[in-house]
């Protein structure tokens, strides 16, 4: 259960995969400018990230090392990441298509998001098993989740601001996104 | 400057300066702003995108007219990431510490935008030399920057240049620099620097002619997310045209049908 708790208090707060290390930057700052986007891209996300943490460490851990190609790993795990995605849309469009409505336009975006696949990757650095494989890619998740939630907020009512005019646009994301980092980086005396 | 499209001095100049993909493409953002904590580490990661990105383009023009098009995603994420392994491999054997540095950076090579970018809008519909030093003009502009984002963030949290001292004891280094919200602070004021020259022509076309080729759906690099707005839009306007057309169809059919049955009946009757 601590073990459990801790990570995902690591990975949503103190190594948030935004903030701290720089994965999925361009969904970050692509998608993040009205807060029901950016909801509907954080449910995608938890979503695939789950699937695809469990399948890339079931294949890693039963496939992959038993057979010595463990080196074949990226290409391994962005195929299944690809297909995965492929799949969850055919499968959420035929048989839940509520969900689909809200989730469908996001889908295809996370194949390129690198967050999804930096996990399989580090999970399989960090030597997890399949379980903590899934938890640590859900509380990443999450994590992102977080980041991008409160950056659509933020960005929302900087819409009714005076900002420079060399500085609007992207520049001011950015800067938003430094304080945010800033703000971040003080979860990490929890450790 | 008039140089003609396609020749390779054209590609290196695009690359490097017109459409330099850190700067104003806005394409692979999490290294740039991951990895250039020293400029050693940015330049390392320019120039293993460098290679990815040339031997990519180079495999990828060859095969242009092998590959199905139905399948042509799947089938330059395969090439791209055989390629990405090679490096990764060569990178371990012969610059280990520069292979620990980069870390989890140099697979995620797969999903850096520009290099399925240009695959699609490039590489996919030109010759082979023209592809070649087009991965080579792309390669080296975001060697170029990532080197230049480098040696800022290094030079301010550290005092450094290349590795080297250059700042004497005097000096405080702010740490902030090397650290996440320093690259998030360095990349703000570029970005704002390129907002203010960039001339509103060049970033006009740079909205219209984005590297990854109106695949914006696949994308969702920064510029992209306007296009991709766009392209839904554009998405949503042909299925209403042709549910539009469908429907006209279906009704003149029906037309057709109940003339027809007008007819027959007419005929019954004289009968």
């Amino acid at each position: 259960m601590k073990v459990i708790l801790l990570t995902i208090l690591s990975t949503v707060l103190i190594n948030n995969v935004v903030l701290s290390r720089f994965l999925g930057l361009c969904p970050f700052l692509g998608v993040s400018s009205k807060i029901r986007t950016a909801l509907g891209m954080s449910g995608a996300v938890v979503f695939v990230m789950a699937i695809s943490s469990l399948a890339s460490a079931i294949i890693y851990n039963y496939l992959l090392v038993p057979f010595n190609l463990a080196y074949l790993k990226t290409i391994v795990f962005i195929l299944v990441i690809a297909a995965l995605v492929q799949l969850v849309e055919l499968i959420l469009k035929k048989y839940i298509p509520a969900l689909y409505k809200s989730l469908g336009v996001y889908l295809p975006l996370i194949t390129t998001n690198c967050a999804v696949l930096g996990v399989a990757l580090t999970n399989v650095q960090d030597g997890l098993n399949v379980g903590m494989s899934v938890l640590t890619g859900v509380g990443t998740a999450v994590g992102f989740g977080v980041a991008i939630v409160l950056m659509a907020g933020i960005r929302e009512k900087i819409e009714g601001n005076d900002v420079p005019r060399t500085f609007r646009g992207l520049p001011i994301v950015l800067l938003t996104a430094g304080l945010m980092a800033i703000a971040f980086m003080g979860f990490s005396a929890l450790r | 400057m008039k140089l003609k499209k396609g020749s390779p001095l054209e590609r290196l100049y695009n690359g490097v300066w017109q459409e330099n993909p850190t700067f104003v493409l806005m394409l692979g953002m999490c290294a740039t702003l991951a990895v250039t904590t020293s400029a050693i580490n940015g330049f390392a990661m320019g120039l293993s995108t460098m290679a990815v990105l040339v031997f990519s383009n180079l495999l990828i023009s060859l095969l242009r007219k092998i590959i199905p098009d139905g399948v042509r995603m799947p089938a330059y994420i395969v090439i791209v990431a055989t390629l990405v392994t090679l490096v990764e491999f060569f990178m371990h054997a012969f610059a280990t510490e520069l292979f620990n540095a980069l870390g989890i950076f140099i697979p995620l090579i797969v999903v850096n935008c520009i290099i399925l970018g240009r695959a699609e809008a490039y590489a996919s519909k030109n010759p082979v030399v023209s592809s070649v030093f087009d991965g080579l003009g792309m390669g080296l502009g975001f060697t170029c920057s990532l080197t230049l984002i480098g040696l800022v963030r290094e030079f301010i949290g550290a005092g450094k240049l290349f590795g080297f001292q250059v700042l004497g004891d005097w000096y405080t280094p702010v740490s902030i620099f090397v650290l996440a919200p320093g690259a998030f602070f360095v990349l703000a004021v570029i970005a704002a620097i390129r907002n203010r020259i960039v001339r509103p022509e060049v970033r006009e076309n740079a909205t219209n002619e984005i590297a990854c080729g109106g695949n914006c759906r696949y994308c969702s690099g920064t510029i992209c997310s306007a296009n991709h707005a766009r392209l839904d839009a554009e998405l949503e306007r042909k299925a209403a045209e042709e549910k539009a057309a469908k429907e006209k169809a279906a009704r003149e059919k029906a037309e057709q049908l109940k003339a027809a049955q007008a007819a027959a009946e007419k005929g019954g009757d004289a009968q």
